[in-house]
Parts: structure tokens; C-alpha cells; sequence
């Protein structure tokens, strides 16, 4: 027992700890925090605009909204981030990585989207049909409505994952918490106390926030 | 027979239905005088419900024509071409019609009174006042007059059923079209929604395209009766006549195994 607290006393300072925290938290909310917020927002309207071309567009429209956005989901969102860093050397990195994030995750959001208009009762349809209901009002007030019951909870489950993947944007120099975990580190050696922090500072967003989507879930599920 | 104009509610021309290689509707012809009742009859699969939905333009004709009040509806005659018309005209004509479903088909994001007035505000483009006016209307006729602010799924299935009755009449509809409306209720809540149904026939003279298994009812509501078979109508009589002496052996058996 004492060999284990010996060993935790060689791995762990605490003054190094708290000496990193004001650093990651800061880098949290400044960058993290803000690229998953503006990242989800961009994907969750794109996302609809690309479900509802992909239902309601002319197929020349359609099929070609369909292949880029198969080609965005199909590959990985550090390659995706490194091309446009790469190809757009005069973009702000920061910009870059909320807009990849954004459409990355726009094609997962388009999904959800896509079943949850699929799993309107076609009997909806239907009585907007006979109530000779414009198609604009039909998607506006009965079909989004009852969709976004469905997805909001789905949505939600992909913002915390998006949240997760935040940490490639260290690949393109975007200062983000395990970036500013990494600096920290390099600066005292002190890795382990840097990474640990970064690792709990994400478990205390997105647990909260899992719970929260859990209870939204709960709540939408009834009319 | 009611009617006063010579020209039909409804005309059904040559009406051809498959899906895919089954054909529901096979040449049909006949026509619904206006403010008559027509009740249609016949075994599950025979066409009944397809026809409605056919004048509801839920589904698409495969060939023949429809006309509503002696205009051609959906796909008209050009030359000796026969062509879709346009959206736009399709809509002018479908608001005369309104229909009510087997499964309410209510919008469940919407309180009752929401739900009845939304197409008046929105497609006939009634004030806020006057849709909500009618509404309180159409909610004590069908004995709601408590639920405006209920949800849908609050209610039971004979109120769903009237508030979907209250919806549709609410267009002013010069055809209703009811579509088993009864056929998803517990049977202890059938007999208010026929009540709604039989005060709707009395006191209005709206055209009902109706099809019910609720023989009893289409006895007292109807004008006429036709019995469908495998996409033809194989009787066509006054309900007293075809209830009592059918003339069909096709006919008596059907009523035979429902009655």
C-alpha cells in the first residue's frame, strides 16, 4: 500500500496541478468550448439543409449533395482538418477547425435528421394533404416539429462527440485544451498532471451534459 | 336525390388503378350526385378506400379521369393527350374536399384548436378571429367545447375522431370523403362519433363519399349504396333495396357474412 502512494507521489505534484489549471481551463472555454459550439450549430443546420435537399431537391441536386457528404463522413476529420489548413495557408486555424468540425459532422446530423422526417406517420402527410396545406407549412409546422422530438436527443449525443474530437484541432496549431495540456507539460514536465486535468475537465462537461440529453430524451418523448 | 344541378359532385371516368401489377380499379365508372351520400361496400382489397383516396389525391391515377363538379381534377384532357395538371389548379379544387381517416391522423404538436384552425388561416386565408370563431363552433357541435387547449393524445379515440370531423368541415367542404372512421375505435365509442355523423347529414348538404363496415349506419345515412367487387361495382341500389333484396349472389353472400 504505501509502495502505490509512494509510486502516486513520484508521478504526481500538486502544486504542478494547480499551477496548470488556470491554463487548461482557460484554453477550454476560449477554444474548445467555442469551436463545439459553433461547430454544432453550423452542423445542425447544415445538416437539415442537406436532409431536406436530399429528400425534396431535383436528383441533379441531390445525388451530388449526397456523394460529397458520403465522401465527408467516409474519411477521417484530422485529414480533412490538415487539407484545408494546408490548401487555405491564409486561414485563421481556429475558423478552419469549426468549419470542418461543423461540416463533419453536419453529414452524421443530416442522418438523424433524415430518420427522424422518415419517422413521421405518413398518415401527417396525409391530413396535410387533405387540408390542402401548402408543402412549406406541411414541413414547417407538422413535420419538422414532430422530426426534432426524435433528433433532439440524437443531436445531442453527436454534439458531445463532436466535443470529443475537438482535440484534433491541435494538428493544426488551433490552441485547444490538450494543446494547452501539451504546452503546459513541456514547460515543467509536468505531463502527467496536464493530461489528467484535460481528461477531467472533459468528463466534467460532457457527463453533465449526457444527462442532460438523457432527461431532454425523456421529456420529448411525450406530447 | 337531393340534387338540384345536374352536374355530378363527383365523375369517375374510365378509372384505372394498379399498383404494380395489381389492379385495384379496373375501368370504373360512376358518379355522386351533389349532396348525395354514396356509402361503398365490399370486401377488404375490393377498391373502396383506394377510390377515396383517389379523389383526395393521395394516390395518382394510372389512367382515366376524375371530375370534380364537371372540371376535370388531376389529369385532364389536352388534344387526345392526357396530361397532369398543374399543381396550382389541383389545389383550387381540392380545398372543396376534405376527408376524414380511419386513424384521425391528428397533428399530435398541436392542441385541438390549433389543429382546426390551421388550414382556414392558412389555405383560406380566414383572420385569426373568425377561424377561431368557427372552430368554438365546430368543437360544440361534435360536443368538444371543453378540449380546444387538449393535445390529441389526451383524448380518446372517439374524441380524436370528432376533432378530425370538426377539422375537416372546417374548410367548408363541398365533398367530405370518411374513410372507415370508425373501423379503430373500441366499439363503446363508435356510436358518438355516428351520432356526429348522422347530425352532419341532416343538417348540411355536403357531398359523403363514404366507406364503413357499419351497415346499420349506411342504411340510415345513404342515398345509395354500391357494392364493390374486385374493382367493379357489381350492385348499385338505394340501401332499403340493396339491404333487403339484394339482387347479387355476390352481394347476399358479403351481407350475409357482415350484418
Amino acid at each position: 500500500m504505501t509502495g502505490l502512494l509512494d509510486r502516486f507521489d513520484e508521478i504526481w505534484n500538486w502544486d504542478y496541478a494547480a499551477a496548470a489549471l488556470p491554463q487548461l481551463l482557460e484554453a477550454f472555454l476560449r477554444v474548445t468550448l467555442l469551436a463545439t459550439v459553433l461547430g454544432s450549430v453550423i452542423a445542425a443546420v447544415l445538416g437539415l439543409v442537406v436532409a431536406f435537399v436530399r429528400r425534396s431537391a431535383p436528383a441533379f441536386v441531390a445525388k451530388p449533395v449526397h456523394w460529397v457528404m458520403e465522401f465527408v463522413r467516409m474519411t477521417p476529420i484530422v485529414v480533412q482538418l490538415l487539407f484545408v489548413y494546408y490548401a487555405f495557408t491564409s486561414w485563421d486555424p481556429l475558423w478552419i477547425g469549426i468549419g470542418v468540425l461543423g461540416l463533419h459532422y453536419a453529414t452524421y446530423m443530416a442522418e438523424v435528421y433524415r430518420s427522424g422526417i422518415d419517422n413521421v406517420p405518413k398518415g401527417q402527410w396525409e391530413a396535410a394533404t387533405a387540408l390542402s396545406l401548402p408543402r412549406k407549412r406541411t414541413w414547417t409546422r407538422i413535420v419538422i416539429p414532430q422530426a426534432l422530438r426524435t433528433t433532439v436527443p440524437a443531436l445531442g449525443t453527436w454534439v458531445i462527440s463532436m466535443f470529443k474530437d475537438t482535440p484534433f484541432l491541435f494538428v493544426i496549431t488551433v490552441p485547444e485544451l490538450v494543446n494547452a495540456a501539451q504546452n503546459v507539460g513541456s514547460r515543467t514536465f509536468s505531463y502527467v498532471e496536464a493530461f489528467t486535468l484535460a481528461g477531467l475537465i472533459f468528463l466534467a462537461a460532457s457527463y453533465p451534459t449526457s444527462i442532460l440529453v438523457r432527461k431532454l430524451e425523456n421529456r420529448l418523448a411525450r406530447y | 336525390m337531393p340534387a338540384t344541378d345536374s352536374t355530378p359532385a363527383i365523375r369517375f371516368e374510365n378509372v384505372v388503378k394498379r399498383f404494380g401489377d395489381n389492379t385495384v380499379l379496373d375501368d370504373l365508372n360512376f358518379s355522386v350526385a351533389k349532396g348525395e351520400r354514396v356509402t361503398l361496400i365490399g370486401p377488404s382489397g375490393s377498391g373502396k378506400t383506394t377510390i377515396l383516396r383517389l379523389v383526395m389525391t393521395l394516390e395518382e391515377l394510372t389512367d382515366g379521369y376524375i371530375y370534380i363538379d364537371g372540371e376535370p381534377f388531376t389529369y385532364e384532357r389536352r388534344g387526345d393527350r392526357r396530361v397532369r395538371q398543374k399543381q396550382k389548379d389541383i389545389n383550387r379544387v381540392s380545398t372543396k374536399i376534405g376527408m376524414v381517416f380511419q386513424q384521425f391522423n391528428l397533428f399530435p404538436n398541436m392542441t385541438v384548436l390549433e389543429n382546426i384552425v390551421e388550414a382556414p388561416i392558412h389555405v383560406l386565408g380566414q383572420s385569426r378571429e373568425q377561424a377561431h370563431e368557427r372552430a368554438h363552433e365546430l368543437l360544440a357541435l361534435v360536443g368538444l367545447s371543453d378540449k380546444a387547449d387538449a393535445h390529441p393524445t389526451r383524448l380518446s379515440g372517439g374524441q380524436q375522431q370528432r376533432v378530425a370531423i370538426a377539422r375537416a368541415l372546417a374548410m367548408d367542404p363541398e365533398i367530405l370523403l370518411l374513410d372507415e372512421v370508425t373501423s379503430a375505435l373500441d366499439p363503446e365509442l363508435v356510436g358518438e362519433v355516428l351520432q356526429v355523423l348522422r347530425g352532419i347529414a341532416e343538417n348540411t348538404d355536403i357531398t359523403m363519399l363514404i366507406v364503413t363496415h357499419e351497415m346499420q349506419f349506411a342504411q340510415e345515412v345513404s342515398d345509395r349504396v354500391m357494392m364493390f367487387d374486385r374493382g367493379r361495382v357489381i350492385e348499385d341500389a338505394p340501401p332499403r333495396d340493396l339491404f333487403s333484396d339484394p339482387q347479387q349472389e355476390r352481394t347476399r353472400a358479403f351481407l350475409q357474412a357482415v350484418l
